[in-house]
């Protein structure tokens, strides 16, 4: 790891102020400090946001569920009022990683960092999420935009999700046997607006499927994703699953998170 | 103290390690230590054209680096293969050059190129960007198959064929295939593993200039052997002003048998600056640089008559020695695998070829096993598929062919001194409740899952081994080892080995022997390793070797300690030697009630003069002191065997496979503590289990390990297992007055062929390792169209 400077605002303008420089925020750490161990990224500073108390916590009105950016993902698998709300999630939370990633990472970091094969991407898209940051809100729709790249802007900070609490949802995670990431994650949701199905680590960046989304609105079972042709085309290939392997698993996966609902 | 032996006492170093108080390499920091890097070839194969370090010479901290040139100036020795193959034409096999840093060619990713020593580790790291290394990329060989047909990497091997070897009568082999009523056969691929030891490589060089004693600290499983090897080959100091450290090592598997190149390194560099140098290995440079294990492919061909009987075996095998050869590269995939290809079965003739190759990856060597798990997923494998072939039950296939009297000459290698296969195998079936297998399948098939079963009955050669055996096949040492007892004056004991405890829970099995033997509080006694300066030379620890070996030793200096003190005893008793019986850790005068505890004599044994009435306790011409050493070197090696029965359920639509019950029955001969042994059983079946399902070791065309972290190889874990049940039989060796047979590799050598056969019989087709969910779904969808077709 490269010397940097170590910064820990208390306030999210204090923290814009820091942000000078090849400065990047962070929260828990645990893809960003692996990635300046390794020298694969490295920073003049770092800005600490675990200090800035209005980034974390959780929130509950009828309509929606909001995270605070900087909310553990054990913190979230434990909260009760999300079990209650939108139990797919608190199971989505309690799937990340193993304890010690739980105990550290943070849904803001997971977001802003858009790893292909990260859990929460599926789920804000799915959830039709609301991104609150620093400066806007911007609709999950227009959030994730590739493999590691976010619609976030320099110094752009998140704040908080903001998610649409479903009538139903469930999220089917087929994991990598060694990272546990999702070599395949399917998350489904009936919203008021309709139908989403999310789906990530099966292609460069977490994408909804037209095809389940359809077969699902005309019969939300999953005997209706039977018929779904789901092609291979696009998705990842790697020395864990064929793309091949992945579009048959998405089937199987989104059945599964259908049953759950 | 006589029911030591068999008792289940925990381990006396479980404490300290569970407490994080062991003592590591990586935890040892020397006054004025300096920092080592590594420059890695990133590429598989190239030239070197150029080595530019003046900038990195010039960065902060920055106190010397060392390259290729400066190893071959200083006639720094290359790192050697141990024990060299004869191939069948005759011919010695061929070692290409390794040097300690590569000077005109790399040949794998992970190849050192230079070192860089500075003040801080990261000065060593930051100037190791600024190492220009200029290279010339060249088409890399990688796979194992492939590499005879491939242009040579080395100058001078032609095809990148080490050896051709041979073992076996091909003749009688081919005649017995030409009159059998069935050949059954076979291709495998055993899958290339990364040790994974828990504990990362790490070495510390420490020259001290005013004494011209050199000391290196590192994490090895021979420490005597290491100084050897580096004062006889790479010539780095001269052996008596030489002293190697192994302390608390964290795991080997193996990985900790070699000489590495950063063990020649540090030490070099610590001379040469004059201050300690440290390097500990990061987890990436393990997975690219520890030597990696099996890697094999094998056509497998059994012959059997008409009564159901095999009458020969051929097996032909292509081994990836990867880039170089390491100290058992050569001996691990011909002398200790072809051998044990016969299993346990009576087979009358066989032959096995093994093509050694080069490719462009990191050199393999011994992983727990060593040979024997790839011989015994060989064997357990196509006997799975003759017996399904002829439609024979599998245990009673099994049992039709098992070898029935002991000393049995196998018609390869060994002479077998004893077993009883039958009792382990009966035992098994009895324990996994195989009789009720099929309704267990049924109720799988309810839940929509598919359940198979398989079966694996081992055995192994273990206590490496007999000296004049082993340097007839071309080992570069003899495989005795040694032991020295000493009893201090105030009656506690040290005792040193030449073995090495790294996880094996020697200070506790040791202990409870020589309590035993001498009748001794095992609290009383302390096992020493791992310090060249502390016992005699030994040879270290690996293929289940220290107990057979290293405990017989120290069982014959134990008979010395009480040969001595009857001696002394007889003259503080008043009576003669031949009448003092020893008991307990009493020397009692016979038919008396007189008798000195062994603590007594002891001291006795120290304080020869006369005080007062007191006369000397030493007869004449016995010597002070109450030290004994012993070298062992055994009459034959150890045949541990087993059966182990495993179940699997196999999930239809995602070729998931789960492992839902393992039963083990073990044949260790005598057991000196089963709580130890179970934790070995475990572990070594865990691995097995990883090699099966999990773990594959993966290089991309261009030679890039794309397997080099944890995020991409797959280890087992806790959560993938059931409970384990494990049970022994007993046949005691006898070519060890222990009894003892070898425990430590048994589970992974068994594991794989149980795992595979069970997944086989459950998706009805062959699967290869690593049997990972795409590959069993893929198996499936092949073996459903075929069903469809018929």
């Amino acid at each position: 790891m490269k010397n940097f400077n170590f910064k820990s605002p208390t306030n999210t303008k204090e923290a814009a102020k820091l942000y000078t420089g090849k400065a990047t925020f962070l929260a828990g750490g645990m893809s960003l400090l692996p990635a300046m161990k390794l020298r694969l990224a490295a920073y003049s500073d770092l800005i600490n946001i675990k200090k800035i108390k209005t980034l974390s916590g959780i929130k509950i009105s009828s309509k929606s569920l909001r995270i605070g950016a900087t909310t553990t993902h054990a913190e979230v698998a434990a909260s009760k009022e999300v079990e209650k709300t939108i139990s797919s999630l608190s199971k989505l939370a309690d799937g990340i990683g193993d304890p010690q990633v739980r105990n550290r990472g943070t849904i803001g970091g997971s977001i802003a960092n858009n790893d292909p094969a990260a859990d929460y991407p599926s789920a804000c898209l799915a959830l039709n999420a609301i991104i609150n940051t620093s400066k806007r809100k911007i609709p999950a729709d227009k959030f994730f935009k590739g493999m590691f790249e976010t619609d976030l802007k320099k110094g752009e900070l998140i704040e908080s999700v903001e998610f649409e609490v479903p009538e139903k949802s469930g999220y089917a995670k087929f994991p990598n046997p060694a990272s546990r990431y999702a070599v395949v994650g399917v998350y489904v949701s009936k919203l008021k607006s309709g139908i989403r199905v999310a789906i990530t680590g099966a292609a460069h960046s977490v994408f909804r499927s037209k095809e389940l989304e359809e077969a699902l609105t005309n019969n939300f079972s999953p005997s209706s994703i039977d018929n779904v042709k789901i092609g291979s085309k696009g998705l990842n290939s790697d020395i864990h699953a064929s793309a091949e392997y992945r579009a048959h698993i998405i089937k199987v996966m989104a059945k599964k998170a259908v049953s759950s609902c | 103290m006589a029911d030591l032996i068999g008792s289940k006492i925990e381990r006396k170093e479980d404490r300290k390690f569970l407490t994080g108080k062991g003592r590591y390499t990586a935890d040892i920091n020397l006054p004025r230590q300096t920092y080592a890097y590594f420059v890695r070839s990133p590429h598989a194969r190239a030239k070197i054209t150029k080595v530019d370090h003046s900038k990195a010479m010039k960065a902060p901290g920055v106190i010397d680096v060392f390259t290729g040139d400066c190893v071959v100036k200083d006639k720094v020795g290359g790192l050697i293969c141990g024990w060299k193959i004869v191939s069948q034409d005759g011919k010695d096999m061929k070692c290409p050059p390794h040097p300690v840093l590569a000077k005109d060619s790399v040949n794998f990713v992970g190849d050192h190129v230079a070192v860089v020593v500075a003040e801080t580790l990261e000065q060593a790291k930051n100037a190791a960007e600024l190492v220009n290394v200029s290279y010339k990329i060249q088409k890399a060989v990688i796979k194992t198959e492939e590499a005879t047909s491939f242009e040579n990497i080395h100058e001078g091997i032609d095809n990148n064929l080490s050896f051709d070897f041979l073992l076996g009568d091909k003749g009688k082999t081919n005649e017995a295939f030409s009159k059998a009523d069935k050949i059954v056969k076979l291709d495998v691929v055993n899958n290339r593993l990364i040790p994974n030891a828990m504990e990362p490589r790490a070495a510390i060089g420490d020259y001290n200039a005013s004494s011209d004693e050199l000391t290196l600290y590192t994490a090895s499983q021979n420490p005597h052997l290491d100084r050897l090897i580096m004062s006889a080959f790479n010539a780095v100091h001269p052996e008596h002003k030489f002293r190697i450290v192994a302390p608390d090592v964290g795991g080997g598997f193996g990985s900790k048998i070699n000489v590495y190149a950063e063990d020649v390194v540090v030490a070099y560099a610590s001379k040469k600056i004059g201050r300690p140098v440290k390097w500990v290995a990061e987890r990436s440079e393990s997975f690219m640089s520890d030597n990696h294990g099996r890697d094999h492919v094998t056509h497998a061909e059994l012959a059997l008559n008409s009564d159901s009987k095999i009458i020969g075996l051929k097996v032909d095998t292509i081994a990836n020695l990867g880039a170089y050869s390491l100290v058992l590269a050569a001996v691990t995939p011909t002398y200790l695998y072809a051998p044990l290809l016969l299993g346990i079965y009576d087979i009358p003739t066989a032959c096995c070829t093994v093509k050694g190759v080069y490719t462009n990856t990191a050199p393999t060597d011994a992983y727990r096993g060593a040979g024997r798990p790839e011989a015994t997923y060989v064997i357990e494998r196509i006997v799975t598929e003759a017996a399904k072939e002829i439609g024979m039950d599998q245990a009673e296939f099994r049992k039709k062919n098992f070898i029935k009297k002991f000393p049995h000459q196998q018609c390869l290698v060994h002479n077998i001194d004893s077993g009883n296969y039958d009792a382990h195998l009966d035992k098994a079936i009895e324990l996994s409740d195989y009789k009720n297998f099929e309704n267990r399948r049924s109720q799988s098939a309810k839940k929509g899952k598919l359940r198979g079963i398989g079966f694996s009955t081992y055995f192994e050669a273990c206590g490496v081994a007999p000296s004049a055996v082993v340097m007839s096949i071309g080992a570069g040492v003899g495989l005795w080892e040694s032991a020295e007892i000493r009893f201090n004056p105030t009656g506690n004991v040290s005792v040193f080995t030449g073995t090495h405890s790294h996880g094996q829970g020697h200070d506790t099995t040791f202990a409870q022997i020589v309590g035993d033997k001498l009748g001794v509080a095992i609290e009383n006694i302390d096992i020493v390793h791992g310090d060249t300066d502390k016992g005699p030379f030994g040879m270290g620890t690996y293929g289940s070797r220290s107990l057979a070996v290293g405990g017989t030793a120290i069982v014959n200096a134990c008979d010395k300690i009480i040969a001595k003190g009857k001696k002394v005893a007889a003259k503080m008793l008043e009576g003669k030697p031949e009448d003092i019986d020893f008991k307990g850790g009493e020397f009692i005068l016979k038919n008396s009630n007189k008798k000195k505890t062994i603590g007594e004599v002891a001291f006795a044994c120290y304080l020869p003069g006369t005080f007062g009435d007191v006369k000397s306790p030493l007869p004449e011409g016995v010597e002070p002191g109450l030290i004994e050493t012993s070298f062992f070197d055994p009459s034959n090696f150890s045949f541990p065997s087993g059966s182990h029965i495993c179940e699997v359920e196999i999930d239809k639509e995602t070729g998931e496979t789960k492992l839902v019950k393992y039963t083990v029955v073990d044949d260790f001969g005598t057991v000196i503590n089963p709580l130890v042994v179970e934790g070995q059983v475990y572990g070594g079946v865990a691995q097995g289990v990883g090699q099966a399902l999990y773990e594959n070791a993966h290089y991309d065309e261009s030679g890039q390990l794309t397997s080099a972290s944890y995020m991409d190889y797959t280890m087992p874990r806790a959560d993938n297992f059931p409970q384990i049940k494990i049970d022994y039989t007993c046949t005691p060796a006898t070519s060890n007055p222990l009894g003892a047979k070898g425990c430590g590799e048994a589970g992974t050598i068994a594991a794989p062929a149980a795992v595979m056969n069970a997944v086989i019989d459950a998706v009805g087709t062959d699967v290869q390792m690593p049997a990972t969910a795409e590959k069993v779904w893929k198996a499936l969808k092949k073996n459903g169209s075929k069903k469809a077709a018929a």
